[in-house]
């Protein structure tokens, strides 16, 4: 071998190497990005100012919570080191883990966490039911604060620890202040960070892991435990066509679908790469709620009467999911597969003799003095599930005699009209009947359960039932020991289906839909990021 | 010229003036309620009642017209009531994709189409003419949608050529974005194409029975010259006038397209606006399609002068 060749074999040997290191240079800064569609967009960054479900996934992305779930909806505490209950139960006291910090590197501290609860509680209704039995919250030291009640009340950690609308920490700064001005900045101290730079909204959403994040040391279990982000990052892609999902799903183009729609998951399920999987084992209530305050609903017996017009479950949920493993007929008010699953008050109606229901219907109808009058059913043709409902509500009124205006309508235009109160003859927006439904976690107590409260002074939840009775009894839950709950539940449920606020339409699942390249996906009723790694 | 583009451009002042009157009219007076909207399903009605009033969208519907128009003059279109951007940035946000579909549609467009609609009416009752006109039948007839899932199914799962869905920005390379774009604008391009080459064939259809034509085919002009030349240019103006009509068909032919293909443009921030009541985006996008549509027509005009002389202004 001459210089020359030598010299050459040198550059070349020097080359390799260099794109060696190149390689593995890159394969050190290859970051893991798990691609994620979402339910729907984010468009509100304020967990506290709506309570879509979105942007509490958001929040679970990017806050921490004080308690939280574990699997079998016991709360545990997360951002809590130790707490203590005085002897009287009236004074809770809690220290925060050491090392907390928020995304901008400033300390978690006791403020915060005061301003975050006080907020929570002056719109979330479970914590607005908390703050009637508290006389003050107060920080007590850095890193330490009390929840002073002023009289008993038996779920302060159930409500630290709720699940559906979470009590996320945010900074004092952006929790002071008023509840109904929405927080515009995202800066937690949970386990991702918001990368704002290149949010797109109705397209995008992006978070990197937050290198800084302390977690437990607990294995995870439920929403409970080590929340240990293991991507890089994670994008949130909005592809608002379902099928389009699908087929970014199966060309690898996204990892997860959070909700792919039912009728799709054959050609799912022909991809060997793909998993379905139910995580939320609880599922979600569809409910139908009548105005209480104009003729035919304002009449116990005609609310009866739809009891028995809908009768069959099954007719909702084939509507609404038409997927039989992911269909739950179930007529226990506070969600079927809970503790609170009872049968108590539940009538004949739901053993489904079709012709004897349509009977007793038209019978009670007519008890009620029902005249013919025109009942008006929203329906919100493009938000599926309530379409599906509310088509198949026509149909059983109009069997039972009932003259039915099935009104088309966005989602939009419900939300706005059932706040009208007026009969027909004073508002054309007036309304008898809408669709909706519920997370089973949040439905399933009575102290979350934003239907049933039926206190008569106008300012439950649209459609305002008015039942002292029923009210008085809801009231007793959150005073209750955890022992006499459940009986409480059922004098509740039997007193709820003799007033009826509303309709239970039946109980559903809806599972997502990852590649197998992914593992430690958690079976928690929403679907959370940590945890997750992808090969 | 000068004249006349300034006589043009003070004329669009009102027409945008009108739209923004009736859109805005239109909006606030159909039912919605964004305040609903943001405080979510199980939200009361007092808690709707104050954001509404946050909003500032309990005062009288003039004084938000105002306060409004107001903030325009000052070349501020407001923020998202939704996620506080300013309607400028999220307006900003989806133009190149919007901008991207449309050009590339419409090249795609008349590059085909124009010769097409020139070949059917060159060899007007063949197979070829049948053929073009079956193909603008077809056009017409198919739902973009349909269309949009045959391309991806074919192209993206099957072949696996180019991705499914998504988009990305031109600055990242010229070739991602070609693979991105080039399904969208096929999807959009297949109506608006049947459009360009039936009126491109029945314009030329006529062109070619005049005498002037027969006189240059007598000069013994190549076919080519005769009907490039000659047929074409004489067409021209019905073809671009249908051309710029078209753009409006674009407008709404992109909602649908951006929908199935996840490409995140003006068309798919128009509806989520819409379905959410978003006002100050709907006003803003409206102004920015008008004033589209505007300078399009001018454009074609401008275009009338150009292919015949005769025209001036």
């Amino acid at each position: 071998m001459d210089i020359i060749q030598r010299r050459r074999f040198a550059v070349v040997r020097a080359a390799c190497a260099f794109a060696a290191l190149l390689a593995v240079s890159a394969a050190a800064h290859a970051q893991s990005v798990l691609r994620l569609v979402p339910q729907s967009d984010l468009k509100i960054l304020d967990t506290v100012q709506t309570t879509n479900n979105i942007t509490s996934n958001h929040g679970y992305m990017i806050y921490d919570t004080l308690f939280a779930l574990d699997s079998k909806f016991v709360p545990k505490p997360q951002m809590v080191d130790t707490y203590a209950k005085s002897a009287d139960g009236l004074t809770w006291s809690f220290k925060l883990r050491p090392g907390l910090k928020f995304h901008d590197g400033q300390p978690v501290t006791s403020k915060d966490v005061v301003a975050s609860v006080l907020r929570f509680a002056k719109r979330i209704p479970a914590g607005v039911t908390m703050m009637q039995f508290t006389k003050e919250i107060v920080a007590t030291g850095p890193d330490t604060f009390e929840i002073r009640l002023a009289k008993p009340f038996g779920l302060v950690l159930e409500t630290l620890a709720g699940p559906e609308n979470p009590l996320f920490i945010t900074r004092e700064a952006d929790a002071t202040g008023d509840p109904n001005t929405a927080i515009t900045t995202a800066v937690g101290s949970g386990p991702f960070i918001f990368v704002r730079d290149e949010w797109v909204p109705g397209s995008k959403v992006v978070y990197r892991r937050n290198p800084d994040y302390k977690p437990r040391a607990d294995a995870p279990d439920g929403f409970a435990g080590g929340k240990l982000a293991k991507v890089d990052r994670v994008e949130w892609l909005v592809i608002p066509d379902a099928n389009t999902a699908v087929q970014a799903l199966i060309k690898g183009e996204v990892d997860i679908i959070e909700i792919p729609q039912t009728d799709l998951l054959p050609l799912i399920r022909k991809d060997p790469n793909i998993s379905v999987k139910v995580i939320d084992r609880v599922g979600t209530q569809a409910i139908y709620r009548m105005n209480h305050l104009i003729p035919p609903f304002n009449n116990a017996k005609a609310r009866q009467a739809l009891l028995y017009a809908t009768g069959d479950q099954k007719d909702y949920l084939a509507s609404m999911i038409g997927y039989g493993e992911y269909e739950r007929p179930c007529w226990a008010v506070f969600v079927c597969g809970t503790p609170f699953e009872t049968q108590a008050g539940v009538g004949d109606w739901a053993k489904g003799d079709k012709r004897a229901n349509i009977e007793k219907a038209k019978q009670l109808l007519k008890e009620a003095g029902y005249k013919g009058e025109k009942v008006v059913i929203l329906d919100p043709v493009e938000a599926h599930l309530a379409h599906a409902q509310a088509v198949v509500t026509a149909q059983k009124l109009r069997e039972i005699g009932m003259a039915v205006d099935l009104q088309a309508i966005d989602w939009g235009t419900q939300s706005a009209r059932r706040q009208i109160k007026d009969p027909p003859d004073k508002n054309p927006g007036a309304w008898n009947i809408f669709h909706t439904w519920g997370g089973g976690l949040a439905m399933n107590s009575p102290l979350s359960n934003t239907p049933t409260p039926s206190a008569c002074d106008g300012k439950n939840w649209f459609g305002w039932p008015c039942d002292e009775e029923l009210e008085k009894i809801r009231l007793e839950f959150p005073l209750a020991a955890p022992d006499k709950q459940k009986e409480i539940v059922e004098r509740l449920q039997k007193r709820f289906y003799e007033v009826v606020p509303y309709i239970p339409a039946g109980q559903f699942l809806t599972p997502i839909a990852y590649r197998k390249s992914l593992s430690g996906i958690l079976d928690t009723p929403r679907l959370v990021l940590w945890n997750i790694e992808k090969k | 010229m000068l004249a006349f583009l300034i006589r043009r451009a003070l004329a669009a002042v009102p027409v945008i003036a009108v739209v923004t009157v009736f859109v805005f009219a239109l909006l606030h007076l159909a039912p919605g309620d964004p305040a609903a909207i943001i405080a979510g399903d199980l939200a009361t009605a007092e808690d709707i009642a104050n954001i509404r009033a946050k909003l500032g969208l309990d005062r009288p519907l003039l004084v938000q017209f105002f306060t409004w128009v107001v903030q325009l003059l000052h070349g501020d279109l407001g923020k998202s009531i939704f996620s506080a951007h300013p309607v400028t940035q999220l307006i900003g946000q989806r133009l190149e994709p919007t901008l991207s579909l449309t050009l590339t549609t419409l090249v795609i467009s008349i590059v085909i189409a124009v010769p097409l609609g020139v070949v059917a009416a060159w060899r007007a009752g063949s197979w070829i003419d049948r053929g073009v006109m079956g193909f603008a039948v077809f056009g017409f007839s198919v739902p973009g949608f349909v269309i949009g899932y045959v391309l991806i199914w074919l192209f993206a799962i099957e072949l696996d050529w180019l991705p499914v869905q998504g988009y990305t920005p031109l600055a990242k390379g010229f070739l991602p974005w070609l693979a991105n774009i080039i399904l969208p604008s096929a999807t959009l391009a297949c109506a608006y194409m049947a459009l360009i080459a039936r009126i491109t064939r029945a314009a030329t259809l006529e062109t070619l029975s005049q005498d002037y034509i027969r006189t240059a085919q007598a000069k013994g002009l190549a076919t080519r010259d005769v009907l490039m030349g000659h047929a074409l240019r004489n067409a021209a103006v019905p073809i671009v006038t249908v051309i710029g009509i078209g753009v409006a068909l674009l407008i709404g032919g992109v909602v649908v397209t951006e929908s199935v293909f996840a490409i995140p443009g003006l068309g798919r921030l128009t509806v989520d606006a819409i379905l959410r009541r978003d006002y100050p985006v709907i006003q803003g996008i409206i102004l920015v399609f008008s004033g589209a549509y505007v300078l399009v027509n001018l454009i074609v005009d401008l275009l009338y002068t150009v292919l015949d002389p005769r025209i001036r202004y």
